[in-house]
């Protein structure tokens, strides 16, 4: 069929989306986009959608409601941009909506024509009455390319997206030679960006040269990191050019099946996913005889169970084929012996959702964004101890410096940076010393962290770095899949060691076991999962060592974090006479009355939660946090007291 | 045919075979748990077998590397020495076993290891770790321990190979992962015909055939 052919097809759903954006442009309604995505949900959205439509109901104002994806922008969530056309204003993006918002926006901006100026986040285009959220570092210094959509257009709407060239990518690669789609991909430099960064152009060569007896593709969005979710967002907000992507590959490998394979517990995601099927094989954009070509694509959506190791490409296809999700030595790797024996290519959500922009803007034009050696660009889930913690998509080689104070508007509370974990529980805390570090595949590598599939945590003064290891420890080693003898065991070895350490009964050869058992479980594990599983261990105790020993020689934790190793006192020069607030809250009857009134803690009792430091009234601050725990002043406790309190 | 040199000895293998398969047959021993010449894809999972392979810049795993025509390999070098001894320590730490009760016959594997490499069969310094489980398991026909299960695998791809479909698998994950086996109500419904296979390839007698059992298995082997 020629390319003439093809875009003939293509046409009424490309006229049909315009048709649909022309009449929302005039009709003059005004337009209310919620961000329901699951961030937006956790955050009341559902419950604002609801007093939106209950105010407009109650006022007889017409407008449209429509559900978005996520921007992206979660210290804001709720999140909605009205477009109000007859007020005179911009399309105004508000932050924080709750129900009780919500009501007032429609009073005063819908009914009156007063766009509210405390609720605004800013005007979502140029204009001369209220600054736009261009002009903020958050927005301005992100590059979108593959979340340049999401949050704007509903994700159920296919015209939506056909409306913004959606499919166009698809269009011109059916009119191609499959040969020349690889080719695109292959000097467009696309690296997988699920982390290990292989060329996804030569992925798809290999498994086409390959291609006896029928290749498969996979989408690989079984995201586990803890606190990451790029994916989710993208297959809630986006899903069709994901599809559109995975359609693309399929034509250019010679793959008439597709798999999705997302996370059960992601269930708006797999609705969002399954929807997106269904109308495009309605519009035939998939399913047989794509726009009346012979190209044929079934697209099966797989609801993995949340097992993390699943996230490996062998044991992921194991877990396809219904067997215990354990990875497998590689060689053979997926493109020469994959899900059911045949050729599989496994890509991840980002970089397939890279793919129709490259065919639709060409090689050239991604190549110019981001670096010589990882072009394009790298979305992060940033949390933890940022002002603006969110999902952020910036060009390859933007430092973190940028992304985490400028970006996401550094530490809150004026503390200061300590370090940052980048790629999840298999990579690494890089120290303030790395901060200059371009974000991209090879330089994060060999800071000794790596770019995993994009779960940036930021740390502050505060973070413990032997808990923060403990705790990434005690994730990697639940999730081990058993298989083999250094992920199963050794991971168990390491993580009782930094339990010993945190709790002050670590010794220093405890030190140098946890640098040699990780070094080993590094080369001598199976997979991905134990081979960079001690990443943590091995990153903290180059660049924070002087923790370890803190809390090996002194017994003590430098953050005040590790509950064993700390104390709580009442300094008698600032507890106020009669103020009672600690003793009412505190949970075990810990703190007594002593002399002149004033209160003291029983450290026998005392179980450390911290809830006195909490409440002592700020004029007084009187409740001191120290490590060792021996330095807190031991103050006796009656005895007839202490049989009370008992 | 295919020539190659391990440890400065040159021998002759058939080609298609691993590294591993080709020096035990050639007298040279190689620690390994899980190691089944038959398997096609080796399960690779007991972390003993590394080599050093001249052209790689680290150990390999012998059963996965195919033999090729002038390889060299060495079996014994200081590297390879050391990640065999931590994989052997890390089992030793969860292998609750004592050599004067071992109840294989012909010498526990991890005997023969443990003098091969020159080391005790004590973990130190790691420390012996302890698990959630009970001493022994019943798993219908079965006496399952634990404590002395490597969890190489090789009960449960016999038992594939032998019988089809299988009750035998692998259950729970990580430390807690042990032997399990698929079986509910009657036990003349459960489709294992209890053949013995799975407990004769058990290298560290962890799966025992109950003894009102093993009439019949070796009635029918």
């Amino acid at each position: 069929m020629s390319r003439v052919d093809i875009t003939k097809r293509f046409a009424p759903i490309q006229r049909e989306a315009a048709r649909r954006a022309e009449e929302k442009k005039t009709d003059g309604i005004p337009t209310i986009s919620i961000v329901m995505s699951t961030c937006g949900l956790a955050s009341g959205a559902a419950e604002t959608k609801q007093a939106f439509e209950e105010a407009l109901l109650h006022k007889s104002i017409e407008a449209r409601i429509v559900a978005v994806g996520c921007l992206g922008h979660c210290y804001a969530e709720p999140l909605v941009v009205i477009d109000h056309p007859t007020s005179g204003f911009p399309p105004i993006c508000y932050h924080q909506v709750s129900a009780a918002r919500a009501k007032v926006l429609v009073g005063s901006y819908l009914e009156k024509g007063d766009p509210v100026f405390k609720y605004i986040l800013g005007a979502t285009e140029e204009n001369d009455l209220i600054p736009a959220v261009m002009d903020f570092p958050r927005f301005n210094l992100e590059q979108r390319l593959v979340m340049e959509q999401c949050g704007r257009i509903d994700p159920d709407d296919i015209y939506q997206y056909v409306a913004e060239g959606g499919y166009g990518g698809l269009v011109k690669a059916l009119g191609s030679d499959p040969e020349e789609v690889i080719a695109t991909v292959e000097t467009s430099g696309l690296r997988g960006r699920g982390g290990a960064g292989f060329p996804a152009g030569r992925k798809w060569r290999l498994a086409r040269d390959n291609n006896s007896e029928g290749v498969i593709v996979i989408c690989n969005a079984d995201e586990g990191d803890p606190g990451a979710y790029m994916d989710r967002t993208i297959l809630e907000s986006n899903p069709h050019q994901l599809l559109e992507g995975l359609a693309i590959c399929a034509y250019a490998i010679g793959a008439n099946q597709a798999h999705v394979y997302v996370r059960a517990e992601y269930p708006l995601a797999v609705k969002t996913i399954q929807q997106a099927i269904k109308i495009s094989e309605k519009l035939s954009l998939l399913g047989s005889s794509i726009l009346g070509t012979s190209f044929n694509l079934e697209v099966i959506v797989f609801q993995g169970s949340g097992a993390f190791v699943c996230g490996e490409e062998t044991a992921l296809i194991h877990s396809i084929e219904g067997k215990r999700g354990m990875p497998q030595h590689r060689p053979p790797y997926p493109v020469e012996t994959g899900l059911w024996g045949r050729p599989t290519v496994v890509n991840n959500v980002k970089t397939l959702s890279c793919v129709p922009s490259i065919i639709t803007r060409g090689a050239e034009w991604f190549r110019s964004i981001g670096t010589e050696k990882s072009p394009g660009t790298a979305i992060f889930s940033v949390v933890g101890n940022v002002n603006h913690p969110g999902l952020v998509e910036i060009a390859m080689g933007t430092s973190l410096r940028t992304l985490i104070f400028e970006v996401c508007g550094g530490i809150p509370k004026k503390k200061s940076f300590k370090a940052v974990q980048i790629g999840g529980p298999s990579g690494g805390c890089l120290p303030e010393s790395f901060l200059d570090t371009p974000i991209d595949f090879d330089s994060l590598t060999e800071a000794g962290a790596m770019m995993g599939s994009g779960g940036m945590v930021v740390m502050d003064e505060n973070s413990c770095m032997v808990d923060v290891s403990r705790y990434f420890l005690d994730f990697t080693q639940n999730e081990s899949c058993g298989k083999c003898t250094f992920c199963r065991i050794g991971t168990r070895h390491l993580l009782t060691i930094l339990d010993r350490i945190t709790k002050g009964e670590g010794s220093e050869k405890d030190l140098g076991l946890l640098e040699t058992l990780s070094e080993d479980i590094k080369s001598g594990s199976l997979c991905g999962l134990g081979k960079t599983a001690p990443n943590p261990v091995l990153t903290s105790l180059k660049y924070f060592l002087e923790e370890y020993e803190a809390h090996v020689r002194e017994k003590r934790c430098p953050a005040l974090k590790c509950r064993a190793l700390t104390a709580f006192y009442i300094d008698l020069e600032k507890c106020a006479r009669g103020c009672d607030v600690c003793v009412g809250c505190c949970p075990v009857e810990a703190i007594f009355t002593t002399t002149g009134r004033k209160k003291a803690i029983d450290q026998e009792v005392c179980v450390k939660c911290g809830e006195c430091m909490v409440v002592c009234p700020p004029e007084y601050d009187a409740v001191e946090k120290v490590s060792p725990p021996e330095l807190a002043p031991i103050i006796e406790r009656s005895p007839e007291e202490k049989k009370q309190s008992k | 045919m295919i020539n190659l040199i391990v440890d400065d000895k040159k021998i002759r293998v058939e080609e298609g075979k691993s590294v591993l398969q080709a020096c035990l047959e050639n007298s040279i021993f190689i620690p390994n748990m899980c190691f089944i010449k038959t398997r096609e894809h080796p399960h690779a999972s007991c972390r003993l077998c590394f080599v050093e392979i001249d052209g790689l810049d680290r150990p390999v795993t012998s059963c996965t590397e195919k033999v090729r025509g002038g390889l060299v390999v060495q079996t014994a070098t200081p590297s390879v020495r050391r990640l065999q001894r931590m994989a052997f320590k890390l089992l030793m730490s969860a292998h609750h076993c004592h050599p004067k009760v071992c109840p294989v016959k012909d010498g526990c594997q991890l005997i023969r290891t443990a003098k091969h490499l020159e080391i005790g069969l004590n973990p130190r310094p790691l420390e012996r770790l302890d698990r959630d489980v009970e001493e022994e398991v019943d798993l219908t026909f079965f006496t399952y321990y634990p404590f002395r299960c490597v969890l190489c695998g090789k009960c449960i791809y016999v038992c594939r190979q032998k019988n089809g479909h299988n009750p035998l698998t692998f259950a729970k994950r990580g430390f807690d992962t042990v032997i399990g086996f698929f079986a509910r109500g009657d036990p003349a419904d459960v489709p294992c015909h209890h053949c013995g296979a799975c407990a004769n390839v058990c290298p560290t007698g962890a799966l025992v055939l109950k003894a009102e059992y093993t009439k019949a298995a070796t009635a029918n082997p």
